[in-house]
């Protein structure tokens, strides 16, 4: 994956950790994930497709998903609330959104609406020529990750990106 | 004040209520999607509508592409993750009216609120 990929999404969570919930995010050492499934027990995911394609996972304990959720909707949830996925989808979209309006060279690419699969153990499917970048990310709600597996679509292959 | 609130996120809805209960704007009417508005637009007649763009069914400019052919008063501000330069200027040549990027802070939401109401009542 192009390192050049990576910054956007660090830029896009901080902003949006700090805008909405005036929650600062320290960002530690970024490492290639080998094995599938995910990081922890709560995944936002997010698609992309046009110039650059692939998916985007914000994953959680479920402690500090439910501190987080709290601090963006202004009130308490618990994970069996069925808002609690909709606030965990809604902060993905945003980081993705934020990120993918970073990326250099007026590149076209469309998010996908998010989803949201809680449970320990479970996985996410990624392209499987794609690496995944997991950026571990710690705030005062609990250490949660970024995992980025998106590649830039070679111009023969690439279709025009529609506007979602 | 008559306001149409369309996201499919009831998070993100909630979160923009609260703006608009802070500026006094409590007669709202919420939408999941673009088709949901489209159904509801009529009987709601609103005098202002705050629309999200990336949106199952109906994303937010097909929505304006719809309203905009029979209505071209009503102001839209469009309240997006979608922030390329490119998608400000497709959003506005569809009709809308005016644009936030999210994340957003409470103030911004208001000021661009504020602008695009005083902006029609002038």
């Amino acid at each position: 994956m192009d390192p050049a990929f990576i910054t956007p999404f660090i830029v896009s969570i901080q902003n949006v950790f700090s805008t909405m919930m005036q929650l600062p995010v320290t960002i530690g050492e970024p490492a290639i994930r080998t094995q599938p499934g995910t990081t922890y027990d709560v995944s936002g995911i997010i698609g992309m497709s046009g110039d650059v394609t692939g998916v985007i996972v914000l994953s959680f304990p479920k402690a500090t998903a439910t501190r987080v959720v709290a601090l963006l909707a202004g009130s308490e949830m618990t994970p069996d609330n069925p808002d609690f996925p909709d606030a965990v989808g809604e902060l993905t979209s945003m980081i993705s959104g934020g990120a993918k309006g970073l990326f250099a060279g007026k590149k076209k690419v469309t998010i996908s609406c998010p989803s949201v699969v809680m449970g320990p153990g479970h996985t996410v499917s990624r392209p499987r020529d794609v690496p995944c970048v997991v950026i571990p990310c710690s705030t005062d709600c609990g250490d949660l990750v970024l995992e980025i597996a998106i590649r830039e679509v070679a111009a023969q292959d690439a279709a025009p990106a529609r506007a979602a | 004040m008559k306001i149409l609130l369309v996201d499919d996120s009831k998070t993100m809805r909630n979160i923009q209520k609260g703006v608009l209960a802070q500026l006094g704007h409590t007669e709202v009417v919420e939408a999941c999607d673009g088709q949901d508005a489209l159904s509801k637009v009529a009987a709601a007649g609103p005098e202002l509508i705050l629309l999200d763009w990336n949106m199952p069914n109906m994303n937010g400019i097909d929505f304006v592409k719809a309203f905009r052919q029979t209505n071209k008063a009503t102001p839209i501000i469009m309240v997006t993750t979608e922030s390329e330069k490119s998608r400000v200027i497709e959003a506005i040549k569809a009709g809308v009216n005016n644009y936030v990027i999210k994340p957003f802070t409470p103030e911004l939401l208001s000021q661009r609120i504020s602008e695009t109401v005083a902006k029609k009542a002038a």
